[in-house]
């Protein structure tokens, strides 16, 4: 059974429609990548799964819950997933330590002690245990961003979701941060990306989505999708990538 | 230009390469200087001429032996300074008290203006008509309907004192300003951080009590400051009560020989009050200048 099952998702903006009767299934330890033009709906799927917007139709079930019904609680519902964003949205007011800690504390209601070693582990982990004490803006952005997957990571997440985590970044800083996805992978960490990222689509996915038109318009294993596109839109899309 | 390496000079110590300014520079630099030190000249003699010129003109004019001894009077001074040194005690007091239930009731109006859901739609009226009234109101209206008008009910329960009923009308008046500027630091958090504080379950309270208000707080520091040094001066304006603060002190002092030397006396200390409030203000917004952009 998938742990995310979206079906039917339909979500419009105004007059432009940006998802139409999308569906997509992903497993349990699986990672999924999107890719696409600007404005294809990665993003916007994105935001409609941790329900940071509303959708105009369709279900999407994480687990056996239907977190669409109006009737689930959207914050326990979000709590359960780990997003990050492309311009990480560190809370900068707070340290790195408090930016982690946050959630953990206050929403899931940890201990400070327990919530401080568990953000210190997890700041290990991504290779800033250094940094606890400094303020976001005083650190690259490579390092803002593995700041926020160690803020989604530490509670814990049944799924990430990453909405192109390093189109801000220069390639030494990509490097960084995919090295951490490819370990948090090895994990067995499901995992949604979006991204306009080819190296990401490459070396982490188990399954890379073309979105045109509002739908997945073709879908398959990185090497096949990426190396030998069979539709026409997905080829014109591709080509625009040197070195694939 | 290059710089020939005769004019390299050793520094102390046997460091040969440390750099020294080329002649160019150097010339560049002395001319810089000259041009500083000549608009320094010419700013100085300027001032000195048209102060005293105006100096002159003011006390060789037939009626400035009158304004002295009305304004100027240096006994008179001295005799009401204790009288309204005290009476600006008060002042401080009224001050104090009142800027902390300012900052309390008008973040309160601010937070309760963005609240969402159908729920909430009574609080979001309430703020919205509280500013609106309240921003409307003269604070002199609102001074003598309270301060006059309230104790002259005579309705059990509620206190007599001017003093209460004049801190009360500026409360009202400054809360509604206030909450404003709190209101606007609210709605200047970029509408990511709250996206990822929801994204991390936090509730709408959770978030903008942890992620939106301490940044918008920050932010509105400078123009609530402001606000404060405002209101240390409007303190004086319980005066109209009867209330003894040092613009009534000085009015009692004044109105025994018509010498309006007590009213330049309690000026004076106003302004001395509110100079370095007003010059922390600019600190503080010096100081988030350098921080407080490209965060977000």
């Amino acid at each position: 059974m998938s742990l995310l099952s979206v079906r039917g998702l339909r979500k419009s903006f105004g007059s432009n429609v940006v998802l139409d009767g999308f569906d997509l299934e992903v497993s349990a330890g699986e990672c999924v990548v999107l890719i696409g033009a600007s404005g294809s709906g990665k993003s916007t799927l994105l935001r409609c799964v941790n329900l940071l917007e509303t959708v105009d139709d369709g279900v999407i079930h994480l687990g056996s819950e239907d977190i669409t019904d109006p009737r689930v609680d959207p914050d326990r519902v979000r709590s359960r997933m780990g997003m990050v964003f492309q311009a990480y949205n560190l809370f900068p007011h707070l340290s790195v330590l408090d930016n982690i800690t946050l959630a953990p504390m206050r929403v899931h209601g940890r201990p400070r002690a327990d919530a401080t070693a568990a953000a210190r582990a997890i700041l290990e982990r991504v290779g800033l245990a250094d940094k606890a004490s400094v303020r976001p803006d005083e650190l690259s952005g490579g390092q803002q961003q593995r700041v926020a997957i160690a803020r989604a990571l530490v509670n814990s997440p049944e799924l990430m979701l990453l909405d192109e985590v390093t189109s801000a970044l220069d390639p030494e800083l990509v490097g960084e941060v995919l090295d951490l996805l490819i370990s948090l992978k090895a994990e067995g960490m499901t995992m949604v990306l979006a991204t306009h990222e080819m190296a990401f689509a490459k070396q982490v996915a188990d399954r890379v989505c073309f979105l045109h038109g509002g739908a997945i318009h073709e879908e398959g294993p990185p090497a096949a999708l990426l190396g030998a596109p069979s539709r026409e839109r997905t080829r014109a899309f591709l080509s625009r990538f040197v070195g694939l | 230009m290059a710089n020939p390496p005769d004019e390299r000079v050793d520094a102390p110590g046997g460091l040969t390469d440390r750099w020294v300014p080329s002649a160019l520079e150097q010339e560049r630099r002395a001319y810089r200087r000259s041009r500083t030190v000549r608009s320094a000249a010419i700013a100085s003699i300027s001032t000195i001429l048209v102060v005293g010129a105006l100096g002159w003109v003011l006390t060789h004019s037939s009626g400035w032996p009158r304004v002295q001894e009305t304004f100027f009077d240096w006994d008179k001074a001295v005799a009401s300074f204790p009288a309204v040194l005290s009476g600006l005690w008060l002042n401080i007091r009224v001050l104090l008290v009142c800027a902390v239930l300012i900052t309390v009731l008008g973040l309160t109006i601010a937070v309760m203006r963005t609240l969402r859901g159908p729920v909430f739609f009574p609080l979001r009226l309430f703020g919205a008509a509280f500013t609106d009234l309240f921003r409307g109101l003269p604070l002199l209206l609102v001074l003598l309907l309270l301060g006059f008008g309230v104790p002259a009910l005579g309705l059990d329960g509620l206190p007599q004192e001017a003093v209460f009923w004049g801190c009360a009308a500026l409360v009202l008046s400054y809360s509604a300003y206030v909450a404003e500027v709190f209101r606007a630091g609210i709605e200047s958090v970029h509408p990511s951080q709250r996206a990822a504080a929801r994204s991390l379950g936090l509730t709408h309270t959770q978030s903008l009590r942890f992620v939106i208000v301490p940044q918008a707080v920050r932010r509105v520091l400078p123009p609530l400051l402001n606000d404060f040094v405002s209101l240390q001066k409007d303190s004086g304006l319980i005066a109209v009560l009867g209330v003894v603060d040092a613009i009534r002190a000085a009015q009692i002092e004044t109105a025994r020989d018509f010498n309006f030397t007590p009213y330049v006396v309690a000026g004076v200390l106003f302004v001395c009050l509110t100079v370095p409030m007003a010059r922390f203000t600019d600190w503080v917004a010096r100081r988030q200048g350098f921080q407080g952009s490209g965060l977000v």
